[in-house]
């Protein structure tokens, strides 16, 4: 005879399905990317994600876990995806592989593997390709298809990544470039606002430009991940209150500091805030707590572009408040019913 | 508070309050629903056990061989927290034994078992018209007498809620609830007999004169609700001005005592308190329409109504059923097939918190609300747990305001001090938790795991608490008991020697006064005397006289009384709780022994002197 426990009724959600969703919901931000940048973003996802499967394949053996059980759960395929996402199209091809590999390998299974660990791998992966390889993480970003000079096909975005420079170096240069908010931040100390915005990067508006699709895309992928109760919009509500908030208050004169839009719309901000913040695992769990946690990473984020080195710092916003998400999980607890009042 | 009932502006007391939490699972009630209340068929055998309520188990007052009469009180009440139990028909005690009972234990329990007669003669009752008529002790002692207990499943004892302090308590939170899904006892009551839960209602509203009555109930019993309006117009003006029927949207779980007096009232039971605290009441409908039976027809506690229900039953629907009849008859009456290819479930409640059955040939209690037989299709096991990926989807269900994830950490790494800190014994045990968690953990048995294990640690604290005073009490009953010796020795050394002096200077007196030698040998005895006992030598001879042999063997005798004494104390110290009782009485003989002996020890001297 069955004794389970109560209750018996269990909802139809699932690890998997939350995963999916996840994974589904960044399609439409993800087609753009492919749309606007190039084939180099479909080519990093495959390697990462199959850099992923494998790794997470061999470390679930050595650790003498059941193999199948756990790669079903859609974990390391989306902690792949999204670090996919993140990473220069261009970039060789061992950058989403080493990318992946401190991920899987380091930031999540060397912590305990699935919901053990505190720092969001995606990011972590992301984190040590900027340190150790700051000049193909800031250089190889893909131009606008609009604004380059032919179009390029699959195969020209492959042979960038898998043999770069060595094949043609002009190739390589006339497919990449840095990203608008490190363009912005660092020509903005020698033109002013109005002759940056004359610039092709920025001038030709909505069709050319890209990023704000692509954000767009992702703010659209967020809405439904919290239309189906996957996320909640504590997190995504506080990084992004809190970025505009600083960016209104110190950029309010674009002649001196990247603008408010393009703090916005103009780097990984929206991916950021519905896709890595929101991250359970590595993030604060009440809902006070999950508002500190969200506005502690927008303000990171404007900080350090602003004025830290980095052009864009999703990745080091979200890290730094995985530090602190059990502080604040110990500081923002619920009130409990029949607690304080009577 | 509701924040849309703000913006629009509405500042009228709201018709309810919003909770936090809750989950929407099926409700799966309309199967049992299509047909009224069936009346269950007499069987040949009814099982009662003793211990259907919350509290101490009854004491049977039948012996085997004893006829009895339908509603025959066969167990009393053992103390406050009780309640009685009656015959559910008339019929022959056949045995009074151990017979597994529906709990999620699996143990046994006393059962008293009655063959009926098939008559099902009612002993002599005597109804009452108006409660005006009695006083209300009278009244008090029927319910008391009625076995009533909580029919919404916790079956805790009526009369001990309605003992309650009748100044303090002015409002009567009438639970019509039923939140959970498949069961619709408490619907099918609504819809049938209302009138019935209205007099109830009077019954209480008599011994308290509340000053409103709340009944709440899910808008998802409509013709529940329409039944109660009608039946309320048919009550005394007086007693309809005070109730209020509040209709509130269907949620999970809004049934649960503090969520429902939140819902009414807006007020929150304070943590470890009861309603009462807010001076308020609440009873489940079916509670109340059974209070009135007892009261106005003098009918016992001997039925209730069930639901059957789950796809695995051929007919489903609510059974008007005597307590005690057997459940694996009950299935079989709705035409229950086991299914031999897979395990078997019978769920006694509702499936968010009942619990399963490890048999079928269990008795039908007061708190069998519900039986349901589901299918696989209906309720699947649920898949093997994964790791908890922190979502936070528990915490968004919890009614409570609870972090259900972190209560999990804290009973995995068993850290029960920060699981007591994070308000673990506010835990409903609901069960919204386990049924949104995407890994399908079963996160309400890591709650009661964690809140058995501190239980069980304080129980053994306390006893180890009891243990260390019963040592230190000991300690110092010896040093006492050593205290008192030296004080006794040293008073009959000092008689002793007031009696050698005396025996020294009286002769010498006599024969010759003027011997100063012979007195002085006797002073300088004497004093020799008394600076040997003043040194506390435990050996010290306190009669010279005395004969040696029969000294030493009492105090050989002291000696080996005291060592078992010791022992047998010390065994005492370390007793588990039920050797205490013999092991005490052994001490106490002990005591007595070596009291008689340090008497004898204590006496020999000055008879023999």
């Amino acid at each position: 005879m069955l004794t389970p426990s109560s209750p018996h009724a269990v909802g139809n959600q699932s690890v998997q399905q939350v995963m999916f969703s996840v994974w589904a919901a960044t399609l439409p931000g993800f087609a753009a990317l492919i749309w606007f940048f190039g084939w180099g973003y479909l080519i990093n996802a495959v390697l990462a994600v199959a850099t992923a499967l494998v790794a997470e394949a061999i470390i679930l053996r050595l650790r003498r876990r059941p193999v199948w059980f756990f790669l079903g759960d859609g974990s390391a395929l989306l902690t792949a995806w999204l670090l996919a996402l993140a990473l220069p199209p261009l970039a060789p091809w061992w950058i989403p592989v080493i990318g992946t590999l401190a991920a899987i390998v380091f930031a999540k299974h060397l912590y305990g593997g699935l919901g053990n660990n505190p720092f969001n791998p995606a990011m972590v992966g992301y984190a040590v390709l900027l340190i150790s390889f700051p000049v193909e993480m800031t250089t190889r970003w893909g131009i606008p298809a609009a604004l380059a000079t032919e179009a390029h096909s699959l195969l020209d975005s492959a042979r960038v990544i898998f043999a770069g420079l060595r094949v043609d170096p002009a190739l390589v240069d006339g497919m990449t470039m840095a990203t608008p908010l490190d363009v912005y931040k660092n020509d903005i100390a020698t033109l002013d606002a109005a002759e940056l915005r004359a610039e092709p990067l920025f001038s030709a508006g909505w069709r050319v430009y890209g990023w704000e699709w692509v954000s767009g895309l992702y703010l659209l992928g967020g809405l439904y991940l919290l239309w189906r109760r996957i996320i909640t919009w504590h997190i995504p509500v506080a990084v992004l209150g809190s970025l505009t908030l600083l960016a209104l208050l110190f950029s309010w004169n674009p002649d001196l500091r990247v603008p408010v839009d393009l703090h916005l719309l103009g780097g990984a901000t929206m991916l950021g805030a519905f896709f890595i913040a929101t991250d359970p695992v590595s993030a604060a769990t009440s809902n006070r707590g999950k508002l500190v946690f969200g506005a502690g990473i927008g303000i990171l984020i404007y900080v350090i572009r602003t004025w830290g080195n980095y052009p864009d710092a999703v990745a080091f916003a979200v890290l730094l408040m995985n530090f602190a998400a059990p502080l604040i999980d110990h500081y923002t607890r619920p009130r409990v019913y029949g607690e304080g009042r009577s | 508070m509701n924040l849309m009932r703000l913006l629009r502006g509405d500042t009228d007391a709201p018709e309810w309050y919003d909770f936090p939490g809750g989950v929407h699972p099926p409700e799966n009630k309309t199967q049992s629903l299509r047909g009224p209340i069936a009346e269950f068929p007499l069987q040949e055998e009814y099982v009662v056990p003793l211990n259907q309520h919350i509290g101490a188990v009854s004491v049977p007052v039948v012996e085997v061989g004893e006829s009895v009469l339908t509603g025959q009180v066969i167990a009393e009440a053992a103390g406050f927290i009780s309640a009685p139990a009656h015959a559910p028909t008339s019929g022959t005690v056949t045995a009074i034994e151990d017979r597994p009972v529906p709990h999620p234990s699996g143990l046994t329990t006393g059962c008293i078992i009655i063959r009926a007669d098939g008559h099902d003669t009612w002993r002599p009752r005597t109804p009452w018209a108006h409660l005006q008529d009695h006083h209300h002790t009278d009244l008090l002692a029927r319910i008391q007498n009625a076995g009533l207990t909580g029919l919404g499943g916790a079956s805790f004892p009526t009369a001990v809620k309605l003992a309650a302090d009748r100044n303090h308590v002015d409002t009567l939170i009438v639970n019509g609830t039923e939140c959970e899904p498949y069961i619709t006892a408490d619907h099918a009551l609504m819809r049938e007999r209302p009138q019935q839960i209205l007099r109830g209602i009077e019954v209480a509203h008599e011994l308290y004169d509340f000053r409103r009555i709340l009944i709440g109930v899910e808008d998802n019993k409509p013709d529940a609700v329409s039944a109660l309006r009608r039946a309320l117009t048919a009550i005394p003006a007086e007693l309809e001005a005070r109730i209020e029927l509040r209709v509130f949207p269907t949620r999970y779980p809004s049934g649960g005592e503090k969520q429902l007096v939140y819902l009414l009232t807006g007020q929150e039971v304070p943590a470890g308190g009861l309603p009462t605290d807010l001076g308020m009441l609440c009873h489940n409908v079916g509670t109340l329409a059974a209070l009135a039976d007892a009261v106005f027809d003098d009918r016992p506690l001997i039925s209730r109504i069930t639901t059957l229900t789950g796809n695995q039953l051929p007919w489903q629907g609510n059974i008007e059923v005597r307590l005690g009849t057997d459940i694996r008859t009950i299935l079989d009456w709705a035409g229950y097939q086991p299914d031999p290819n897979r395990a078997e479930r019978i769920i006694m409640g509702g499936p968010m918190m009942g619990f399963a059955l490890d048999q079928r040939q269990l008795p039908l209690v007061k708190a069998t609300n519900c039986l349901l037989v589901p299918t696989e299709q209906e309720l699947p096991t649920p898949p093997p747990a994964k790791p908890c990926i922190r979502c936070g989807q528990c915490e968004q269900v919890c009614p409570a305001g609870l972090l259900p994830q972190q209560l999990m950490w804290f009973a995995q790494s068993h850290e029960w001090d920060k699981a007591e800190s994070h308000h673990l014994f506010d835990c409903i045990e609901c069960g919204a938790c386990a049924y949104v968690c995407p890994s399908h953990i079963p996160l309400v048995q890591y709650y009661r795991f964690a809140k058995g294990s501190i239980r069980r640690e304080q129980a053994e604290h306390r006893q180890s608490e009891r243990a260390r005073l019963r040592f230190e009490a000991r300690q110092a009953r010896l040093e006492r008991e050593a205290a008192e010796k030296e004080a006794r020795r040293r008073q009959r050394a000092e008689a002793a020697r007031a009696r050698q002096a005396e025996q020294a200077t009286t002769p010498t007196a006599d024969s010759s006064p003027a011997d100063p030698v012979a007195a002085a040998v006797a002073r300088s005895k004497a004093r020799k005397q008394a600076s040997q006992s003043a040194a506390g030598r435990a050996t010290a001879t306190v009669s010279p006289g005395a004969p040696e042999l029969t000294r030493e063997q009492l105090s050989a005798r002291l000696d080996s009384q005291r060592r078992r004494l010791e022992k047998a104390e010390a065994k005492l110290a370390a007793a588990a709780p039920e050797h205490q009782k013999a092991m005490e009485t052994t001490v106490s003989k002990l005591r007595e022994q070596i009291h008689k002996t340090e008497q004898q020890l204590a006496d020999r001297p000055e008879r023999e002197a």
